[in-house]
């Protein structure tokens, strides 16, 4: 493409504010993360004037982080991996097959990505207490009740992500399979799935993101034992007092994770965007 | 949005046929049937087979539990029975009275908190796509540091959303916070040290929060729309004479149409139902100027225990958002078929 000469300037310009924009909370975020408790509570510095590690090691103690941070691993990691197993399936479903009901299948499927949270939430509630009541199946404030739950929320943009990267693998690719033997589940499983996995993979790092970052449901359907890392970091704040050196310092802790996950893989999430959305 | 609802040529052969006729006009004769049956119902089954987790999820989750809301929201269901549903009476329509009459309190303050976000909604979803827009269009090409600049821009979507507006709600503290640090002792714009998260000022603070949190969500899929444009239609018309507007408004902005028509109802959808960054940024109640639906529906519910008026407020806005995404749908494709 030809491009004017005033074209590098406005890049220059736009695309550094955007990135100032971005980079100072999370300079922000870095730096109070390292300085002690005295300095975060007067006037605020850009540079800090003691480095203090000390914060990333009182974070264990004011709040059992750690006991938050396995609550979140096994929610985020059991409704990914469920999450996709179910997507994959569907998935092949729809891009393999032809077959009476697809279409609503996917409209309906879409759709429940539309309605607001909070309209699922008190009847979910209501459903999960009530079940405890009645049947003695405790799924109100239990992992297996967020679990379910989550699962759910990714499950419709896997679905649609998959869709579009079977679509891009040739069907020549499975009916090869099935003439060797396999049935269509053995395509699935032998040719399939490996040949799609770097947009498996990627909406796995969705599906345990979706999960990791929960709030709404994480605040009503937890108690102190199940307790995920979305709420816990409100315990940070007290009455008097907020230790906002800590609470950065745990902030990035709790990102790290999932940044590192996304950024290493933002390359297969713009490709099957670029399969699934725009096709 | 469906991904494909068309049928490809590379899709499995001989099953189109099969899609309107029911599996009973097969095979006649006692004896085929049994030969035939295993292996027909087999390849017919499958599909559901392999669909049937997805939707016995979606039923249980998602649409069971709307049904159940439909229901509650007819039930006068407070604190007494939420332990116990089977014995809230039937409320009728006064839930929703009492949601839609705007004279009093419950109405008012519904009414209230439903102008708030639309306008929230308006300027966030405007700018976020403002600004994905003019970064994917300003990343085309290559050039030094583009990399390094695209994984920046990513980085506030892949942070769990309260890790960032924790941040920012520390960088909107009146005594230690950035903001007023820049305004008033740096730049000296103010002299009087503003609250953010409290009174008029917490509307902008959100706005500000909410936008940089989810602008790299447009910009993500933006940028893969820049990217599957053809280069052979900015050569063929660089050829013409076509200089960088005119290739942007001709070329890039018509291609990004149908992406544009996905992430402007999606960002409509999330940022109308958002509730993670009010409950974050102000510490889960939000104040008036800032209250969003969906902490407004969840404050008046579990404050007072009343599912029923909770329930009734959710129904409304869910009829509210399929009111939008019809007329949107409609207006857009219309639009399309009319270019």
């Amino acid at each position: 493409m030809r491009e004017p000469r005033w074209l590098p300037w406005a890049r220059w310009i736009v695309l550094g504010s955007l990135g100032l924009f971005t980079l100072v909370p999370l300079y922000v975020m870095a730096t109070t993360s390292i300085k002690p408790l005295g300095d975060v509570q007067g006037d605020f510095h850009w540079i800090p004037t003691t480095i203090s590690l000390q914060p990333f090691a009182d974070i264990w103690r004011t709040v059992p982080l750690a006991h938050y941070f396995v609550n979140s691993l096994i929610v985020a990691s059991a409704a990914a991996v469920a999450s996709v197993t179910i997507a994959v399936f569907a998935a092949y479903a729809i891009s393999r097959y032809r077959f009476p009901g697809r279409r609503i299948f996917s409209i309906t499927v879409l759709s429940t990505q539309m309605f607001p949270g909070i309209l699922f939430l008190l009847p979910l509630f209501m459903i999960f207490v009530n079940l405890g009541n009645t049947i003695g199946v405790e799924l109100y404030g239990s992992r297996t009740g967020l679990i379910v739950t989550y699962l759910t929320f990714s499950l419709p943009f896997s679905i649609w992500m998959l869709v579009g990267y079977f679509d891009s693998i040739p069907t020549a690719l499975d009916e090869a399979a099935q003439v060797d033997g396999s049935g269509p589940v053995g395509a699935l499983l032998r040719v399939v799935i490996p040949a799609a996995m770097p947009g498996i993979v990627a909406v796995t790092i969705y599906a345990f993101m979706t999960a990791w970052a929960e709030v709404l449901f994480a605040s009503v359907m937890t108690d102190e034992s199940t307790r995920t890392l979305a709420v816990g970091l409100q315990g940070y704040s007290t009455q008097n007092d907020v230790y906002w050196n800590q609470l950065m310092a745990a902030s990035l802790v709790v990102s790290v994770p999932v940044v590192a996950g996304f950024l290493l893989l933002q390359r297969y999430l713009v490709q099957g965007l670029t399969a699934g959305a725009v096709k | 949005m469906v991904a494909s609802t068309t049928p490809r040529p590379g899709a499995r052969r001989g099953t189109g046929s099969r899609e309107g006729g029911s599996p009973r006009s097969s095979g006649r004769g006692p004896g085929r049937i049994a030969a035939l049956i295993p292996v027909r119902l087999r390849r017919l089954g499958l599909p559901y087979l392999l669909i049937l987790p997805a939707i016995v999820l979606e039923l249980l989750i998602h649409l069971a539990p709307m049904l159940v809301g439909i229901w509650m929201s007819f039930l006068k269901l407070t604190q007494f029975f939420i332990r116990n549903w089977s014995a809230a009476p039937g409320a009728g329509l006064a839930n929703y009275e009492i949601a839609v009459d705007f004279d009093s309190a419950v109405g008012a303050s519904l009414l209230r908190s439903f102008t708030v976000t639309v306008a929230f909604t308006v300027l966030a979803v405007g700018l976020c796509w403002l600004l994905g827009t003019a970064a994917a269009v300003l990343m085309q090409g290559s050039f030094r540091g583009r990399g390094v600049l695209r994984t920046l821009f990513l980085t506030p979507y892949a942070l769990p959303a309260y890790a960032g507006v924790i941040t920012w709600s520390f960088m909107f503290q009146r005594d230690s916070g950035m903001v007023n640090h820049i305004l008033v002792e740096q730049s000296g714009l103010l002299d009087e040290r503003p609250f953010w998260l409290i009174g008029g000022n917490s509307f902008v603070a959100l706005l500000v929060t909410y936008v940089w949190r989810v602008w790299p969500f447009a910009f993500l899929v933006l940028m893969a729309g820049v990217q599957n444009i053809s280069d052979d239609l900015y050569e063929a018309s660089a050829i013409d004479g076509a200089g960088w507007w005119r290739q942007l408004r001709s070329i890039t902005l018509p291609m990004l149409r149908p992406v544009n028509q996905v992430v402007v109802l999606v960002l409509f959808l999330w940022t109308f139902n958002d509730f993670n960054t009010p409950y974050v940024l102000f510490g889960g109640s939000a104040p008036e100027e800032a209250d969003l639906i969906s902490i407004h529906i969840y404050q008046s519910s579990f404050v007072t225990w009343n599912f029923g008026s909770g329930s009734a407020m959710s129904v409304l806005l869910l009829l509210f958002l399929l009111l939008v995404t019809a007329v949107y749908l409609v207006a857009t494709s219309r639009r399309r078929s009319r270019a």
